[in-house]
């Protein structure tokens, strides 16, 4: 044996240490009882947007559960904007600070998910799929668990919760009959009550939803949204959107020159009567706010008849995370049946659940049978079909086009 | 020992300022190596210069600079000309003074909860007077002008203005002007701008300039009143500085150099105003015009000033009305029930904010305090208080826009791992609590009669026993004073937690801001409360201490 090649055998083995020692660093998912044994006594800093006090109060309990059960210590860092996070973990890869980064999970998905997964921010690879409760999660039925935005999710994110948007009118104030059944209804609707509908100011997440929901059924070819966006094409395929906030906006409330900042300031707005109808990504959030006392008891929900957009929110796992092990723990607990079936609750949150009930043993099950969804709450059967996100790259585009056009006074 | 304390004060003020202000201008010009900009260009302020509708925030941040100060000075000193003296002045002093207690967001918040067409005012007047029984269509907060932020501003700048005014006024013989110069026939108000006004005007610029940097690159108020479409110039910046592309930090930091550029541009302008009105204001005293029928005005001055503390206060009572309101509708002027139920679902996540606010406000003032007393002691050992100089020093941190150097400050934090700890998040609350807790004390400290000191010396006391037992005692109080002041700045403080605290750590102040955003009034109120009484307890605590440890000492009791 040459010295050359002892060399290389020492380099190679001293490398190949490193590599495992490296390794050792990051919790196997496969391996439970030692993720919760190296979970034990972390402190985990979960990044998720701060502006709903119930979700903030769920937070609060999941963390008061998970302490008590695992010695975790959970800090909610309250966000106004997912992007936020994105930007730190960005600002840390920059500065090199591969490990022990400030973010240990993060509530995200759509086009936050998507730029983090295309810059490698994430843990990986697939870990969400083989969490011990993923075996109750409803990937048969519900396509956009595994598909976020047209992204794979890899399981490199893990469900939370399902979303669809639903609108909501006081019947004390305006009969339900009268309620519009698709965007081109709302727009005459909207001629004939002026002033009485707004949309959060894009790019507040419910915002943007809200001109995704206009485009989708306004496009000529709902294909090309599922596509990349295509700056050629692009104003091509979004001038009946434009065309449509165009008309829209005079009759807006404020004549569209403020906007309500988000969906639970809507909320507010209808209960004082400034707007008629407003909308949230949550089926059960009028039953939520008259749970709460913030809506009056007359409030009820509708949807459009061709479909409303749907989707799905996550948790993941920045690629820097300092307490991974924790974070595992927390994303496996959000999808137990004993914290879905809490969400799920219009007294607590009343956010659908990403679990398949006929997965559940008898008293999961009951759990969430027994859950009185609300007087405002449409059945799941009403709801109306799901359309599907459009390819995220949309989404940024039309937020800077519409800031160009409506964000900016004239 | 005590001689290095000024060179430190001085570091403290000046050096994470000059670091931050580096650390903002370098990227820039495209200089920041750690996110691969290793060469000097001008593509960030290409960028910033072709965001949509930058012009028009630009604007409107020098405008609403400017504007809130105008009005601020001209309320203060239409309102000192007017009463100064009189029983009226100081019962509405005494309602004004408070209001500096009380921090930026709450107040905006308040006075939000009172203006917008779904407001207090609104509800007390409807429908019987108005006939409204749902909210007008009405753009009053956010409005595109910023119409209600410079209210909001107006609102919260007067007191601070007012305040040192009154602290300037002595030093000048007022009573005696006012009297000769309506011996001479003047009006009142213009007796007291043409005698008394210059030289107190002398005396509060260098406030006044801080009221301007304030106001033009306020970011937590802005939120909460200012224009939306688009935001201010400050808004939009945090904003851009938080993006998740990269490259927006490159812009983000051209923008604060912008940002800069306003301020200092509105400063520019004001020196200009005051040059003008100082020529008007020779005009009319050379010309003899004696003013005389000024009832009318000075009843407005008074007016104004008092509405503008009532309007706060009411928001203040208003907010803690919605956090134990049940359903609350439009234009009932009370809530048709009240409930805890908000109070119980926030309070455990009000803990822990409201925990780290209470940690960093008495860390960072005890420092404070501390690094104040040694600098005054070394003054008092020397005789050289380093006059004019030392006092601009003092406003460094308060002059320039906090948004400009706190980039690059939390840039440069990160590159030493040291953003988002305590000793970093405290040391950025000592550079803005210091300058407050020197102003405040330094005037008490300064009038303290040294016949006492001498008296001890000459008993053969020790210096520093002399400072224990002598001089700090019977400065408790305006020690004590100093530190509740500094204890309200920083709860007030937004941005620089924000930021340097990289989110890890929030206080009940940025906790509010962001739940501002979320427009639920019952958790906005319940925020806000205890935003407001965090300040309450700190004054009341320093005028409660010095009366329980000197029951016995009739004279420095003082209550």
């Amino acid at each position: 044996m040459s010295l050359k090649s002892i060399i290389v055998a020492l380099a190679t083995g001293v490398a190949s240490i490193i590599a495992t020692q490296s390794a050792i660093a990051e919790p196997d998912v496969k391996d439970w009882p030692a993720v919760l044994k190296e979970a034990d006594g972390q402190t985990i800093y979960w990044n998720a947007w701060g502006g709903s006090a119930q979700i903030n109060a769920y937070i609060e309990w999941v963390g008061d559960t998970l302490a008590e059960a695992h010695n975790i210590d959970l800090v909610h860092v309250k966000l106004d904007d997912t992007a936020n996070a994105v930007a730190t973990v960005v600002a840390e890869k920059a500065a090199g600070k591969d490990q022990g980064g400030a973010i240990d999970l993060i509530w995200i998905n759509g086009e936050n998910f998507a730029s983090m997964k295309r810059q490698q921010l994430l843990f990986g690879p697939d870990w969400a799929t083989q969490l011990p409760n993923w075996q109750y999660v409803d990937v048969e039925n519900k396509p956009t668990i595994v598909t976020d935005f047209t992204i794979p999710t890899d399981g490199m994110e893990s469900p939370w919760g399902m979303a669809k948007m639903v609108f909501f009118h006081d019947s004390a104030r305006s009969d339900v009959k009268s309620m519009p059944d698709s965007a081109d209804d709302l727009l005459k609707w909207a001629e004939q009550n002026p002033g009485r509908f707004s949309y959060p100011q894009p790019p507040d997440f419910i915002g943007s939803s809200f001109l995704k929901q206009v485009l989708i059924e306004k496009v000529a070819d709902r294909s090309v949204l599922l596509e990349p966006v295509d700056d050629a094409t692009f104003k091509q395929v979004t001038a009946p959107l434009f065309d449509y906030l165009d008309q829209l906006h005079p009759n807006l409330w404020r004549q569209a020159k403020a906007f309500p900042k988000d969906y639970p300031s809507m909320s507010q707005l209808l209960a004082d009567g400034e707007v008629d109808i407003t909308f949230a990504f949550n089926p059960a959030d009028a039953s939520r706010g008259i749970a709460n006392q913030e809506l009056p008891d007359t409030v009820r929900s509708f949807t459009f008849s061709g479909g409303t957009l749907g989707n799905t929110h996550f948790v993941a796992i920045p690629y820097n995370a300092s307490a991974k092990a924790a974070a595992l723990v927390v994303a496996d607990f959000l999808i137990s049946p004993e914290a879905q079936a809490r969400k799920q609750d219009p007294n607590i949150w009343g956010d659908p659940t990403v679990l398949a009930i006929d997965k559940l043993d008898a008293d999961n099950a009951a759990m969430f049978a027994k859950l009185d969804l609300g007087i405002a709450t449409l059945k799941p059967e009403e709801l109306g079909p799901s359309l599907d996100e459009p390819h995220p790259t949309w989404m940024s585009k039309i937020e800077q086009e519409w800031a160009s056009r409506y964000g900016i006074a004239n | 020992m005590l001689r290095f304390f000024p060179a430190f004060a001085l570091f403290i003020l000046v050096v994470p300022v000059l670091c931050g202000l580096a650390g903002t201008m370098l990227p820039a010009f495209g200089y920041l190596p750690a996110l691969g900009g290793d060469e000097i260009n001008l593509s960030a302020y290409k960028a910033l210069f072709s965001q949509p509708g930058i012009g028009h925030s630009t604007r409107q941040a020098f405008i609403i600079g400017l504007a809130s100060t105008a009005i601020s000075v001209c309320l203060v000193a239409g309102f000192v000309a007017a009463w100064y003296g009189t029983r009226s002045f100081r019962a509405t002093q005494h309602l004004v003074s408070p209001l500096l207690a009380v921090p930026h967001a709450a107040a905006a918040f308040g006075f939000a909860f009172m203006i917008a067409p779904s407001g207090y005012l609104a509800r007390l007047l409807s429908p019987w007077l108005t006939g409204w029984d749902r909210p007008p269509d009405l753009l009053i907060v956010n409005d595109p002008v910023g119409l209600a932020l410079i209210a909001g501003l107006v609102v919260k700048e007067v007191p601070f203005l007012l305040l040192v005014t009154l602290a300037a006024l002595p030093q000048v013989p007022a009573v005696k002007a006012i009297h000769l110069t309506q011996s001479l026939g003047y009006g009142r108000m213009a007796g007291f701008i043409f005698a008394v006004w210059p030289s107190i005007y002398k005396q509060i610029r260098y406030p006044i300039f801080a009221v301007i940097a304030y106001s033009s690159a306020n970011v937590d108020m802005s939120i909460i009143l200012g224009p939306s479409t688009p935001h201010t110039l400050p808004v939009r910046l945090v904003g851009w500085m938080n993006d998740s592309e990269l490259s927006m930090r490159f812009m983000a930091c051209a923008g604060a150099s912008l940002q800069i550029a306003v301020t200092v541009g509105g400063l520019v302008a004001w020196l200009l105003i005051e040059r003008l009105m100082a020529s008007c204001l020779r005009m009319f005293t050379t010309a003899g015009y004696r003013l005389k029928r000024d009832g009318w005005l000075r009843i407005m001055a008074s007016i104004s000033m008092t509405a503008s503390a009532l309007i706060v206060f009411g928001g203040l009572v208003v907010l803690a009305i919605w956090s134990i309101a049940g359903l609350w509708q439009f234009p009932n002027a009370l809530p048709n029930s009240l409930s805890l139920r908000s109070w119980n679902t926030t309070l455990p996540a009000l803990t822990r904010p409201f925990w780290t606010t209470v940690v960093l406000g008495i860390a960072a003032v005890i420092i404070s305090v501390f690094i104040t007393i040694a600098c005054l002691a070394r003054e008092q050992q020397t005789g050289r208080s380093g006059g004019n100089r030392a006092l601009l020093f003092l406003y460094v941190p308060l002059l320039v826009p906090q948004i400009g150097f706190l980039f690059g400050l939390q840039l440069l934090l990160l590159n030493f791992n040291a953003s988002a700890s305590w000793p970093a998040l405290i040391f950025v609350h000592v550079v803005f609590v210091l300058p407050y807790v020197f102003l405040s004390l330094s005037a008490p400290w300064r009038a303290f009669d040294t016949r006492y000191e001498a008296i001890a010396a000459a008993l053969g006391t020790s210096p520093w026993r002399i400072f224990l037992r002598v001089r700090f005692p019977m400065l408790l109080r305006a020690i004590l004073a100093a530190a509740a002041v500094g204890f309200a700045v920083s709860v007030g403080q937004y941005l620089p937690t924000l930021l340097i605290g990289s989110g890890r750590f929030s206080t009940i102040t940025t906790e509010a801001v962001a739940l501002g955003s979320g427009g639920n009034r019952r958790i906005i109120g319940i925020y806000a409360f205890v935003q407001m009484m965090l300040p309450f307890i700190g004054f009341l605590l320093a005028s409660l201490l010095p009366a329980l440890f000197f029951r016995n000492r009739r004279a420095i009791k003082g209550l």
